[in-house]
């Protein structure tokens, strides 16, 4: 296939792309000269800051672990169900869809109706035996991980659908079993889009504030993630919310920037 | 090149100035006063515009509700409004002090906190002294946000330590965890007590006279209808008691 050049494309593109450039980042330009660098060092080294970064890192990490464990299957099934009836396809797509646009503190509520101490689940599972999920980390790693799966999920699915399946297919006449063929044929494919699904969803769990927030609560930590203690570090002093926000966005880019170009070559 | 450059940038242009256009058939009669006031006013400030608006014809009331911090931060960076009603009487003075205020604040409500409990009292929770129990779930609001910082003020003047499962980014997020049943009790104003109607009963204890909330509201220099603006502030102050008690603030 011949490399797309940007250079051949319509010049009408050029100005509209630069405004979009321009309103993704001056607001981060805004953020980093507003930084008050002589205190920065201080207040990053402050112990809630530092607590928040470590409960943040910890739980974006378990979320996209879990998101893997979980997400991959689904997106596999996903990928496989175009033979199935309609109604169940679209449904089940939605599902997975949904959490995309669903305004994360509504996601958050319904996880409290749900796991909370009168939830659907939550109410039973106290009682028989004493555990109630919020206001714990793990409330935190459920929350990121409702939010930030779908990510993960439709990344992966896309990987799978521009994925030959003639190779799994070749393993199997091989003799591979099929959990063998998906595990050393079919996942090895798509680890691109493997990778960019994970990376997307830990950045997302990462800035994950509303679900987090109203199912898990706020307490410094145990559930008081970065985004949070930048949130709450906006009422009282804004220079630590600035230099939190920062922080965050340092974690990101790098995460983003060093995965990205090395081996994430999305669709090549 | 000019001739695909030229479309993209009237484009560009049209959208941009599309968002600057007013409509220009707004009968000039009308006036409006535009009120940023703290999210605890939110269902009071409500009803006393309607009373105002009926009581000024020609005058509309724009309301825009939000964390008195959050307000005062827009007011500082130059967001339009007229008038200013906070909860807090700090936050009111960060704006005084950056030269925003058209006359001094004059406070027109106060609030206290109450404990708040599921209907029915699951915990049996009597007063201040059973949030510092741990084998409770306990809500509170951050200490840095004012709820919060009265909380630690009423704790102080009880001489124990809150013993909280979560420190909320603001008093309906712990309003919002007592309703579902998710905590046994939280600190919460009065006035959202009353606003939960039946789904919270809350319980008044004595400490909370040691941190008194003061609600101050102001006329916002350069406002762009300080006559309005004027009137609706002396409407809050003289003329909204019987609306403000309603709600359960105390008098100033």
């Amino acid at each position: 296939m011949p490399r797309r050049e940007a250079a051949r494309l319509p010049a009408a593109l050029w100005p509209l792309a630069g405004i979009a450039v321009l309103l993704l980042v001056l607001p981060l330009v805004a953020l980093l000269i507003r930084v008050p660098w002589r205190d920065a060092a201080a207040l990053l080294t402050a112990g809630e800051s530092l607590e928040a970064l470590t409960l943040s890192l910890g739980t974006a990490l378990a979320a996209t672990g879990a998101s893997l464990l979980l997400g991959v299957p689904l997106a596999a099934v996903l990928a496989g169900s175009d033979g199935w009836a309609a109604p169940v396809r679209r449904l089940l797509r939605a599902a997975v869809t949904v959490p995309l646009v669903l305004p994360p503190v509504v996601a958050g509520i319904a996880l409290l109706l749900l796991l909370g101490r009168q939830g659907v689940i939550g109410a039973p599972l106290a009682a028989l035996t004493g555990v109630t999920v919020p206001f714990t980390t793990p409330a935190v790693v459920i929350a990121q991980t409702f939010v930030s799966m779908p990510f993960l999920v439709l990344a992966v699915e896309g990987a799978l659908r521009g994925a030959d399946p003639r190779y799994a297919v070749v393993a199997a006449s091989l003799g591979a079993s099929r959990w063998h063929a998906f595990r050393r044929v079919t996942l090895p494919l798509v680890a691109p889009g493997l990778l960019s699904g994970a990376v997307l969803c830990f950045t997302r769990a990462l800035g994950e504030f509303g679900a987090t927030i109203t199912f898990a609560g706020s307490f410094p930590g145990v559930t008081r993630t970065l985004p949070i203690a930048a949130y709450l570090g906006l009422q009282a002093s804004p220079e630590s919310a600035i230099v939190l926000a920062l922080l965050l966005l340092v974690v990101s880019v790098v995460v983003l920037v060093s995965l990205r170009d090395k081996w994430l070559r999305v669709g090549s | 090149m000019r001739r695909g450059l030229l479309p993209a940038v009237l484009g560009a242009a049209v959208l941009l100035g599309g968002c600057a256009a007013a409509p220009a058939s707004e009968p000039e009669t009308t006036t409006s006063v535009r009120v940023f006031a703290a999210a605890s006013l939110t269902d009071v400030f409500g009803r006393i515009a309607g009373e105002f608006e009926d009581a000024h014809p020609g005058v509309e009331v724009e309301l825009n509700f939000g964390g008195s911090s959050g307000l005062s931060a827009q007011l500082v960076e130059g967001a339009p409004a007229d008038v200013f009603a906070a909860a807090s009487e700090d936050t009111m003075a960060i704006v005084a002090d950056a030269g925003l205020l058209a006359a001094p604040p004059v406070v027109f409500a106060r609030n206290r906190l109450e404990i708040a409990v599921p209907p029915g009292n699951p915990a049996g929770v009597t007063g201040l002294a059973d949030l510092a129990r741990p084998e409770l779930t306990v809500a509170l609001c951050d200490a840095g946000v004012p709820c919060g910082a009265a909380a630690a003020e009423v704790f102080d003047a009880l001489g124990v330590a809150a013993a909280a499962d979560t420190l909320e980014q603001d008093v309906k997020a712990v309003l919002t965890k007592v309703r579902l049943g998710e905590v046994d009790a939280g600190l919460v104003y009065r006035t959202d007590v009353l606003a939960a109607g039946d789904e919270v009963e809350g319980i008044p204890f004595p400490e909370a006279e040691a941190a008194v909330t003061a609600y101050p509201i102001a006329v916002v220099a350069d406002a762009a209808t300080p006559e309005s603006a004027e009137a609706f502030v002396r409407w809050v102050i003289d003329d909204s008691g019987a609306l403000l008690e309603e709600a359960g603030f105390a008098a100033p």
